[in-house]
């Protein structure tokens, strides 16, 4: 399976977007979406039937049994994260707790005990053919990178069969974006012509040179700032990049996604760029010794 | 004044209200909390920068001490450590430095290091105080990053404008702890209403007083408007889409120095958010 995954930086830069109008062009068999934290992706590969839901537990939290607890403060003394306070008894913070295990461990009565704790909700579409992995990230955990972990090792589990898997990736650089990264053949980057999009774009490339992957680069709403695009494309010549492309900005756009559909289900020339984009990444996907 | 500005995602404006509302403020403190990717000193382009390195403490093997008892790889939850080949290896990447190993290890062969992770940046950009956290790339988390920022800002006495990570996970709930009031931006499309309902109930789960800013409105219909109208939501006010503002703000300029009409714009915003903010302190002090 080639592995192709989407990456921007940041948000908002149209990477679902994107992301949605490569799936429907590949007609992928197997696709998922790595922002656990603000999915979207299912809000337009329009999918009827009901996904598959499964609890993904994090690292557990710790819980203070006031019974035992004997008030020698221990446990707040030696959590780094400032889990643990005091407001008449010891309490822990499930919001600030990491599940590190020192408070049980210090503990001299053991009053404390580690409880699992859901990180969130995986949840796989299929209807035999086509697979789309998923998920949500519960609010207020910090397991994130984990989740993303478990969205394609699910997907990959599913379609083993499928000769390409479209992933949509988590923006930032943390660690979210790191077990995203971890595995892909190509790394696609949806650039934004702005200051901001280019500082992003320069965080995100340098990420994935960590990783040694196949990374290009393409363009999103280039003519809101032709200036910065042609810095961004400046940029790739000098990095050696490949450069696969400029999408306009266009109103066609928000309409489609509003309608649940992708900019390919339309008429619009964001579609018409994107499918040049969509081409010019799958030759550098499959072409001979890559990946 | 504590003022955090979020939202769902990236992309939605989030540093343009936060910048232009510190500019509109004028004496006032900036602080960038997205750490990730750091934008707002693009725009203040602050001067006299002071920067401090931020850095986590991750364990030290002694390998002549250590006996190989592994205590301390069964504590560490995290899998930061393993003995392989009669050598304890630490992987520094997933650490998170939560001394356990240190705490457990019966011949005392683990000690603390420092490892930088990222730094704070302090400048000025004329009665604006810009304040930078940056993470290095490849470093696993900010936290410690933003901690440092905001409880330092906790110390100056100024309206304060923090302009958080996207998303809602433990990196955007550590910057919103301490804010007054979170201003929450939208834009108008399917996925905006998503992601404003996930920071919308991010904020309900903090109690925080909260409204909402309406950006890159057009004319149609606005599905983020209709959410919070059904959720009775309070709408702050409403940017419109305007290729003027989205060229200044690709640019890095800042709208409220360069034109009169987002001038107005974002102080009437400010004013709204002031009012809000007393309001708040009033009815539940
Ligand atoms: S498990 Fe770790 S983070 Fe959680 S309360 Fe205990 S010491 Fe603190
Ligand atoms: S270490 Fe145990 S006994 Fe001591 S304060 Fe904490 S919970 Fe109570
Ligand atoms: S400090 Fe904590 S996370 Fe780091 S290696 Fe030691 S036990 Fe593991
Ligand atoms: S606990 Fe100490 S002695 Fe035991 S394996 Fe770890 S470092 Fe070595």
């Amino acid at each position: 399976m080639k592995q192709l995954l989407i990456l921007s930086g940041k948000g908002g830069t149209g990477k679902t977007t994107i992301a949605s109008a490569f799936i429907k062009l590949a007609d992928a068999k197997a696709y998922a979406d790595c922002d656990v934290d603000a999915p979207n992706l299912h809000l337009i590969t329009g999918w009827s039937v009901k996904p598959a839901k499964t609890d993904c537990y994090g690292l557990p939290k710790a819980e203070i049994d006031p019974e035992l607890c004997i008030k020698c403060d221990q446990c707040r003394q030696n959590c780094r994260f400032d889990a643990i306070s005091i407001d008449e008894k010891y309490k822990v913070d499930p919001f600030a707790c990491e599940g590190c295990g020192v408070c049980e461990y210090v503990c001299p009565v053991e009053a404390i005990t580690m409880k699992p704790a859901v990180a969130g909700e995986l949840m796989l579409y299929s209807d035999g053919e086509k697979v789309f992995s998923t998920a949500q990230l519960k609010m207020g955990s910090g397991t994130s990178g984990m989740l993303v972990n478990e969205v394609k090792k699910q997907m990959k589990a599913a379609a083993a069969d499928a000769e390409l898997a479209i992933i949509d990736g988590s923006p930032g650089i943390g660690c979210p974006v790191i077990a995203s990264l971890s595995g892909v053949d190509m790394v696609l980057i949806v650039a934004e012509p702005s200051i901001s999009g280019i500082s992003d774009m320069e965080r995100i490339i340098n990420t994935a040179a960590k990783f040694g992957t196949k990374t290009a680069v393409c363009i999103n709403k280039y003519d809101t700032n032709i200036e910065n695009t042609e810095k961004i494309e400046e940029f790739c010549k000098k990095q050696g990049l490949p450069f696969i492309g400029r999408i306009p900005f266009d109103l066609g756009a928000v309409k489609a996604i509003n309608n649940g559909q992708t900019i390919v289900d339309i008429d619009c020339t964001s579609g018409i760029a994107v499918k040049e984009v969509y081409h010019k990444t799958m030759n550098l996907l499959f072409e001979k010794g890559g990946g | 004044m504590r003022i955090a500005v979020l939202s769902g995602k990236g992309g939605t404006g989030k540093t343009l209200v936060s910048v232009n509302l510190a500019a509109a403020a004028k004496a006032s403190t900036y602080i960038d909390c997205d750490v990730e990717e750091p934008n707002g000193h693009l725009f203040f382009k602050p001067e006299g920068i002071q920067e401090e390195e931020i850095s986590v403490k991750i364990p030290k093997v002694d390998h002549e001490l250590c006996n190989g008892c592994r205590k301390c790889v069964d504590l560490c939850n995290f899998n930061a450590l393993a003995y392989i080949k009669n050598k304890l290896i630490v992987f520094d990447d997933v650490c998170h430095s939560c001394g356990g190993c240190i705490l457990v290890c019966p011949v005392r062969a683990l000690t603390e290091k420092a490892k930088v992770i990222g730094k704070v940046q302090k400048g000025v950009s004329g009665e604006v105080a810009v304040w930078t956290g940056v993470l290095n790339t490849g470093e696993a988390t900010g936290i410690p990053i933003i901690k440092k920022l905001l409880e330092e800002s906790s110390e100056v006495n100024k309206q304060t404008f923090i302009d958080c990570p996207p998303g809602s996970a433990c990196i955007v709930m550590e910057s919103i702890k301490d804010a007054d009031y979170c201003i929450l931006v939208a834009e108008p499309t399917l996925f905006g209403v998503h992601n404003l309902n996930m920071v919308y109930e991010l904020v309900k789960l903090f109690n925080k007083p909260f409204g909402v800013l309406l950006n890159k409105c057009l004319e149609g219909e606005n599905p983020a408007e209709k959410f919070c109208l059904e959720k009775n939501i309070k709408i702050l006010g409403r940017i419109p889409f305007d290729n003027e503002l989205g060229t200044l703000n690709s640019n890095a300029k800042i709208a409220v120095n360069r034109n009169e009409k987002y001038r107005e714009l974002f102080s009437s915003l400010l004013n709204k958010v002031t009012k809000e903010v007393q309001h708040e302190t009033t009815t539940n002090p």
